[in-house]
């Protein structure tokens, strides 16, 4: 057992570091939040120079072949930084799917454009009803010729607006188990029938958009493995992805934590650094726990995924109920303990406080995935 | 980052897996049902003989030198023997305060004298030990101690009074923080003494517990006598030496913590498939679902904060913010499961021994009630909290 990171890792972990710091400061995030593309197309190229928008698809198609422990440590760096923009829906979300379910023809028409940065790729798998797992899934993927019409509405859906291909979840048929009949496919930006909206969001660092499909006809070719068998693989897709998400949510904490300890250091009142008062150093001993236990339930759904033991989907589920609770326990704390300036718009500590509250819905909150855990451990 | 175990490891483990299933009492997970309660004065005996037993299979001490009676190995072995205790609910160490504490502290700051002499009969539970640090007037304001030892001869003389002192009637050796400088600052005029309880002048008056139990004691120095050569590590560097114990009581708290969650977890599940709410068990009322799935998460989560302190010990770092998490941990966490055992219980909660109604024999009300000392024994969760905020965070001392 060695349940701590390699010597890449580290030097990863400070290269990202570094890069943010440089290329992502919070003047840089506010100017990229208030953007509808939510990036600018200097940073993302500087992204994928760093090889980061690669970083886990195989080297046959131009990336790093590296695993999500990896991507793990760029994640907890991202997450601190709060960077917008499609990393995530462009490398956990479509990026992913494509690698977990496309064929070859697939992957070698879309991976190396991901890799590079000339493509950006998203995944559309929740509905209105806003349920997770496959019985939410109700888009409707009819049959026609060699290739099939699709009908419906996606919500939810990550910087669909500036992706170049949507992986599109649709039910072709239904079966005793909502997994089966749910196949993925792949939309081209541009497709006749398919209309993507902005919606605006409380976490502006993250876009969301509405995606209609109306009469969208596809190819053969679209379908991303057989007919019906997507719910696997989709699924699959969503463990990881959570994975991704908490290590965000744990750079954040982290900063938040970071950031709160910096202030109560210097901030006088009653003439003593409010660190010093228990009410004050309390909460952050609090907060502390919290990010240390987050890391640690993190990184070990982080391993199993990576060696795809069975309890895998327990540990996810174990790692997003603990670290959604978390992650707004301590961005609330953070500004608690700023007083009045933690609460202007000036002060970044919003951004986290709201990329806490987006990411504790996004994949399922803390409930859903007790529940889940329940469900898995035979409860 | 690797969860797994070499092929080394995982020879211990199944050598420790393999002896725990020969050797395990049969009638003990029935008569310790929930494993997170304390050592009851009924089970002593059968606990002496059950920890001689483990140490002469070689699973005590497992990280001591082999000089020193211990097994030479790794903090991995030791984590993985706990793991194993908390799968097969095997009956806890008895002498847990001199493996957990005084064993390591003599054997880094001891005299090859005392190393050689007091850790061997600790592993093999011949000799019982306490430890002597509590007041009536200093609990968490240690440093304020007043029981005096005073130079007389080649020995120390030792007057006052402890509190609170755990298994002091059990045992046969103490750990002693007592002041021998009264004119130097309070922090350093203290000196740490292996004081014989046997000596003349040792009196242990026992103090009944909110359980009813007298677990815990008052001791009284009458003019003790201490040979000299039992300060360990120096006159007036009790303090240095004191804080050390402390950090290994941490450590160890820490893996022995943990297996006691597990246990109690597990004990706590099946009390839920048996208690019946709305006509189904317990464990199909989403609500009670939810209590529990998230101390289920939170035991993992115990597990892993543990691991990550443990793989920085293994690579000689001393472990950071994720050792202090862990008794906080143990404390929230078990307190929330026994609260949710009496919930379970609704109005059984208030049966206690003695009525053929009680809830398994009103054994979660002793545990229940006993839980309320986890956030005050070993350090009150407020002094932890400032540890953590003024060691770990950096923040200034109020
Ligand atoms: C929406 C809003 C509206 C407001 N409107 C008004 C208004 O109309 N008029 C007005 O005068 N003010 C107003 N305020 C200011 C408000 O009263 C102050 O923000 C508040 O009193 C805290 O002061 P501070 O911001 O300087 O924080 P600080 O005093 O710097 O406190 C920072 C943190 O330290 C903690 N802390 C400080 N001292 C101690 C201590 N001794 N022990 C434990 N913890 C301590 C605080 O609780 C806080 O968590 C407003 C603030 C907000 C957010
Ligand atoms: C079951 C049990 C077994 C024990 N076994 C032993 C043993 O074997 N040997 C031994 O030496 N001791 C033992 N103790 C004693 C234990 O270590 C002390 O009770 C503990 O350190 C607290 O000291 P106190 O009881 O004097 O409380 P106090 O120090 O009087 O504290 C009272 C309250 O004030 C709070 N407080 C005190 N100072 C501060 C501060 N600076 N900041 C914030 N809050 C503060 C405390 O957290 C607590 O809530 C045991 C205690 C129990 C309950």
């Amino acid at each position: 057992m060695n349940f701590g990171f390699n010597e890449e890792q580290e030097l990863l972990r400070s290269t990202a570091r570094k890069f943010f710091d440089n290329e992502c400061p919070s003047t840089t995030v506010r100017t990229l939040m208030e953007a509808p593309e939510g990036m600018t197309s200097e940073l993302w190229k500087k992204l994928a120079e760093q090889g980061w928008l690669g970083l886990i698809a195989p080297e046959e198609h131009g990336g790093m072949a590296l695993g999500i422990v990896d991507l793990v440590v760029l994640l907890e760096e991202m997450g601190r930084a709060v960077v917008p923009g499609p990393f995530f829906s462009t490398v956990l979300l479509g990026g992913l799917a494509i690698l977990e379910a496309g064929s070859d023809a697939q992957k070698k028409a879309w991976l190396p454009k991901i890799c590079s940065g000339e493509a950006r790729a998203t995944l559309a798998w929740m509905e209105p009803s806003a349920e997770l797992g496959a019985a939410g899934i109700t888009l409707q993927a009819a049959a026609k010729g060699s290739g099939f019409t699709l009908n419906g509405t996606k919500l939810f859906v990550h910087d669909a607006h500036t992706a170049d291909v949507i992986v599109v979840a649709a039910r072709t048929s239904s079966g005793q188990n909502p997994e089966d009949g749910i196949s993925l496919f792949l939309v081209p930006k541009g497709t006749p029938g398919l209309a993507v909206t902005l919606l605006p969001t409380m976490d502006q660092t993250r876009k969301l958009c509405e995606v209609t499909l109306t009469n969208v006809s596809v190819g053969g070719e679209a379908i991303m493995g057989a007919p019906g068998a997507g719910g696997k693989p989709l699924a699959r897709v969503i463990d990881r992805a959570t994975v991704g998400l908490c290590a965000e949510m744990c750079g954040g904490a982290q900063k938040v934590l970071d950031m709160t300890v910096e202030y109560a250091k210097i901030r006088q009142a009653f003439g003593r650094p409010i660190g010093s008062y228990q009410g004050v150093k309390h909460k952050a001993a609090d907060m502390l726990v919290d990010v240390e236990n987050s890391k640690s339930i993190t990184y070990y759904a982080a391993w199993a995924m990576d060696e795809g033991v069975p309890e895998g989907p327990l540990a996810v589920s174990m790692a997003k109920a603990y670290v959604s609770d978390a992650y707004r326990r301590v961005s609330g704390a953070g500004i608690q303990l700023h007083g009045g300036i933690g609460f202007t718009w000036e002060h970044d500590l919003h951004l986290y406080f709201k990329r806490a509250k987006g990411s504790e819905f996004t994949f399922g909150d803390a409930t859903w995935h007790r529940e889940r855990v329940a469900q898995l451990v035979n409860l | 980052m690797d969860f797994a175990l070499t092929p080394e490891q995982t020879s211990f483990r199944d050598e420790v897996r393999s002896w725990l299933k020969k050797n395990l009492p049969k009638d003990w997970t029935d008569r310790m049902r929930i494993g997170s309660d304390v050592p009851r004065p009924e089970v002593y005996d059968f606990l002496r003989k059950w920890q001689r037993q483990m140490y002469e299979a070689g699973f005590v001490g497992v990280t001591w030198p082999k000089d020193y009676g211990g097994r030479g190995l790794t903090f991995m072995e030791e984590m993985i023997l706990h793991e194993e205790i908390a799968i097969t609910k095997a009956p806890p160490v008895l002498n847990i305060l001199a493996i957990g504490m005084a064993g390591p502290t003599i054997i880094a700051y001891g005299t090859e004298e005392q190393k050689r002499r007091y850790p061997p009969k600790m592993l093999s539970c011949e000799e019982i030990w306490c430890q002597g640090y509590s007041e009536p007037n200093s609990g968490s304001d240690l440093a304020s101690l007043q029981t005096r030892a005073e130079k007389v001869g080649d020995h120390y003389v030792v007057n006052g009074q402890k509190v609170w002192t755990s298994l002091a009637h059990q045992s046969d050796w103490m750990m002693l923080l007592a002041r021998t400088d009264p004119k130097a600052e309070k922090h350093k005029g203290i000196t740490y003494f292996l004081l014989d309880m046997h000596s003349p002048g040792v009196t242990v008056k026992p103090l009944k517990q909110i359980t009813g139990d007298a677990e815990f004691n008052e001791v009284y120095f009458d003019n003790v006598e201490v040979p000299e050569a039992n300060i360990l590590g120096g006159l007036n560097n009790g303090w240095a030496v004191g804080m050390t114990t402390l950090m290994y009581e941490r450590l160890a708290l820490g893996f022995g913590l943990q297996v006691r969650l597990r246990i109690a977890l597990d004990g706590l599940v099946d009390l839920a498939r048996r208690s019946k709410k709305g006509g189904a068990p317990a464990t199909k009322d989403a609500t009670m679902r939810q209590k529990l799935a998230q101390l289920w998460i939170d035991t993992e989560v115990f597990k892993y904060t543990g691991a990550r302190a443990v793989t920085k010990l293994l690579k000689g770092e001393l472990p950071g913010p994720e050792a202090s998490a862990g008794k906080m941990m143990w404390v929230e966490g078990h307190q929330r499961l026994q609260e949710l055992a009496m919930e379970l219980q609704g109005p059984y909660a208030q049966l206690g021994r003695g009525t053929k109604w009680a809830v398994d024999g009103g054994v979660w009300q002793h545990s229940f009630l006993r839980s309320r000392a986890n956030s005050i024994e070993g350090g009150t969760t407020e002094i932890q909290k400032n540890i953590m905020g003024e060691r770990v965070l950096g923040l200034p001392k109020g």
